[in-house]
């Protein structure tokens, strides 16, 4: 409420910053904005800048370091020896002073102390936010006055802004990837603690997948193994059925859409396609869990042969069907890109349509091609939803599409799923996994976009 | 898709004046050269709602170079199109009129356009050729058509082909790099190779020398010039000069007329209508 209230007004001055440089602008310059080197409004945005920019940097700053200052003085407040404990214990007190501050008690009554404290806390807070809107508010003003006091007919806002403008950007991408960064260094580190209990090699090579720790020394039968490998292997078995379905249907439909469909039914069709890869996963899931699960292990027993109830097929043709439009309309874009002089070419040869796909077209776009069928793996690698619902959680190391295989991401969501202890192997091999999986899909990626690239730069 | 109206003149009886200048022109002139090889009579084009050619009556005689000359928009382009019915290709093109080839109606319902294309080769205003190894790209049709079985065959016609487009000499060495690595004026041999390499009795050639320098321009109007022996060409080209250059006879297209044909020095020197006149004076186009 009270930060709502210091966000309006800064907002506020912001605004008459961006007006009063605007006028005195024009002022300076006598009325006649060709003196100007910069546009009024250039003149106006800078002021506001220089008014937003640094009241929002000071309450960014105070906002992170205003806590841990409150805390140290709240505990250096405190009755002597109430301090002197661990750092866990030291956590649990000021939590405990936290949520007498705010209110809330969940120890029936609290020490005195400890209320007092909260007293305490309390009023720092008050005088912290005080202080915090103060300094902010009076930053704004100064910087508007000291903006405006330096607008001139000759002063160079328009440059300056661009370059203020530039500097934003630039902090914000950096945000974005110093986020991305973030999330892989934590995969790596937890990853590092996994490894420390569980050796790299036998996580890599392992064939044996059975992540059941034991909680407590006289538990049995909770070794707990920890091999990757059956994983990969169902990973990989899934992938490759869905990719037997998605890439012919994909190839083939994309190939009528670019030299087969007339217009109006490519304009109706690429969209309905496209469709597909709208539709949320959970929803190709429970698909595949209810109806294409039971339909191939019926049609399995029918045809004698016996076929788990949560099958490889099941799920990978489900995926399969979802990835087809990744690769039709990312086939169809390269097919079209494919110059219409080489069809006339082949045509005026006496080649037909179809000679002159497979011989031309196909050829010329192939590379393409695969760099869309590689992002489409990539895709059915990661895929966590439809697994999870129709993969089933058997680690079987097999290639018989008919059994239950487990994926790597099937096994991310039920190690974490539930209460687990946060340092146990169990908990950790998700990271271990996780990150594995990470790298796989990024050289993927990465291999893809390079053959995407090359055969970019092979036509414009 | 694109809708044929297969009546010749002889059912479809409202044949209008404008093309009986020109097909008189055609007829005073025929009897000087060669036998006749292409017969169009009373060609429409449209293009949707917009007629690109209208009533065009023209013959093309063999072993001779016709060269259709006239401002962009005129049709001349579209007209070679219907020669081997590349306008096919293009969704809202209809073609209207009769055009024979040794007599026979090319838009007859039961010929087939691949054998027509076979007959009739085409070289393009860019060279297009495939990105494949030249020795693919001149193998390209033969494979297609099943001419030369063997391996021994397919070298044959691909010498003989790079031969007669003046080419082997530059490439012999490597045939297995990909035609994409010639230069414009080698990649514009290379396609007319290509097209040659099918034996076709008609080479149409849309501005081949627009996207050349001056000295490829040169070499494949020579090439087009030996070409003549044996083969029938219809060349559209914007150059006046090399209309001149290579070409016997020449017909002046504009706005979807052909307002005049005749041999090329006729139509350079005397023309009859003072559109020809105008445009080969530079006064327009």
């Amino acid at each position: 409420m009270q930060l709502t209230i210091l966000a309006t007004t800064l907002l506020l001055l912001t605004l008459i910053g961006f007006y009063l440089g605007r006028s005195r602008a024009v002022a300076s310059a006598g009325g006649n904005r060709r003196q100007l080197h910069s546009l009024p409004g250039y003149h106006g945005v800078y002021v506001a800048l220089w008014c937003g920019l640094p009241a929002l940097f000071i309450v960014a700053l105070w906002l992170v370091v205003e806590p841990h200052v409150i805390e140290a003085l709240v505990l250096s407040g405190l009755p002597e020896g109430m301090t002197d404990v661990g750092p866990g214990q030291l956590s649990l007190l000021i939590n405990e002073i936290r949520n007498a501050a705010n209110g809330v008690s969940f120890f029936g009554e609290p020490n005195p102390a400890v209320v007092a404290a909260a007293e305490r806390y309390n009023a720092l807070h008050q005088i912290g936010f005080a202080a915090m809107g103060v300094v902010a508010a009076a930053a704004a003003i100064g910087g508007l006055a000291w903006a405006r006091r330096r607008i001139a007919p000759n002063m160079r806002a328009r440059n300056r802004v661009e370059k203020a403008i530039m500097a934003i950007l630039i902090v914000l991408s950096t945000i974005s990837v110093l986020t991305t960064i973030g999330i892989v260094l934590s995969l790596l580190f937890e990853s590092i603690r996994f490894f420390s209990r569980v050796p790299v090699t036998e996580f890599l090579f392992g064939l044996q997948w059975s992540p059941q720790t034991a909680i407590r020394e006289d538990q049995v039968g909770s070794s707990g193994a920890f091999g990757a490998v059956p994983l990969f292997a169902g990973t990989m078995l899934i992938t490759l059925i869905a990719m037997c379905v998605a890439v012919p249907v994909g190839l083939l439909s994309a190939i009528y859409l670019a030299d087969y469909a007339s217009p109006r039914v490519r304009s109706v069709v690429k969209p309905v396609l496209e469709v597909l890869a709208g539709i949320p996963t959970v929803v190709y899931g429970f698909f595949a869990a209810l109806t294409v699960a039971p339909f191939v292990r019926d049609a399995g027993a029918s045809a004698g042969l016996d076929v788990a109830s949560f099958s490889a097929l099941a799920a990978g043709l489900v995926m399969g069907i979802m990835i087809i439009p990744y690769v039709s309309s990312l086939s169809d874009d390269v097919m079209n890109a494919v110059p219409q002089t080489l069809r006339d070419g082949s045509y005026a040869l006496g080649a037909t349509k179809s000679e002159t796909i497979r011989q031309v077209v196909f050829p010329a776009a192939l590379p393409g091609i695969v760099g869309a069928i590689l992002l489409a793996v990539s895709r059915a690698i990661g895929e966590t939803m439809i697994v999870v619902m129709a993969a089933g959680l058997a680690a079987n190391l097999t290639a018989n599409p008919l059994e239950a295989v487990t994926t790597v991401t099937v096994q991310i969501v039920t190690l974490l799923v539930g209460d687990q202890e946060f340092d146990s192997a169990k908990t950790l091999a998700a990271f271990a996994l996780g990150l594995l999986l990470f790298c796989v899909t990024l050289i993927l990626n990465i291999i893809a976009l390079r053959v995407v690239r090359k055969y970019r730069e092979k036509y414009d | 898709m694109m809708v044929m109206d297969r009546s010749n003149r002889a059912t479809a009886p409202t044949a209008p004046a404008p093309g009986a200048q020109a097909e008189a022109t055609a007829e005073a002139t025929a009897g000087v050269y060669g036998p006749l090889k292409i017969s169009a009579q009373g060609v429409d084009v449209f293009y949707g709602d917009k007629q690109a050619l209208k009533q065009v009556d023209l013959d093309i005689h063999e072993n001779q170079v016709t060269a259709l000359i006239g401002p962009s928009g005129c049709g001349k382009s579209t007209f070679l199109r219907c020669l081997n019915r590349m306008n096919d290709v293009i969704e809202s093109a209809r073609v209207r009129g009769t055009i024979l080839l040794d007599g026979q109606n090319i838009y007859d319902r039961d010929l087939d356009v691949v054998t027509l294309r076979a007959r009739v080769g085409m070289v393009f205003q860019k060279p297009n050729p495939f990105p494949k190894s030249i020795y693919d790209n001149v193998a390209y049709g033969p494979r297609i058509h099943g001419i030369g079985s063997g391996k021994a065959e397919l070298d044959e016609i691909v010498a003989t082909s790079l031969e007669r487009a003046g080419l082997l000499k530059e490439v012999k060495d490597r045939l297995h790099e990909p035609g994409t690595g010639l230069s414009g004026g080698q990649q514009q041999r290379l396609c007319i190779a290509r097209a040659i390499a099918v034996n076709p009795d008609v080479i149409l050639m849309d501005e081949p020398c627009s996207a050349l320098d001056p000295i490829a321009t040169a070499r494949v109007e020579e090439l087009i010039d030996e070409l003549r022996e044996n083969y029938t060409i219809v060349i559209v080209t914007h150059s006046m000069q090399q209309a001149a250059r290579v070409s016997q006879r020449t017909a002046f297209f504009h706005l979807g007329e052909l307002v005049e044909v005749g041999d090329t020095e006729q139509i350079f020197t005397s023309p009859r209508d003072e559109r020809t006149q105008g445009y080969i004076t530079g006064r327009f186009g």
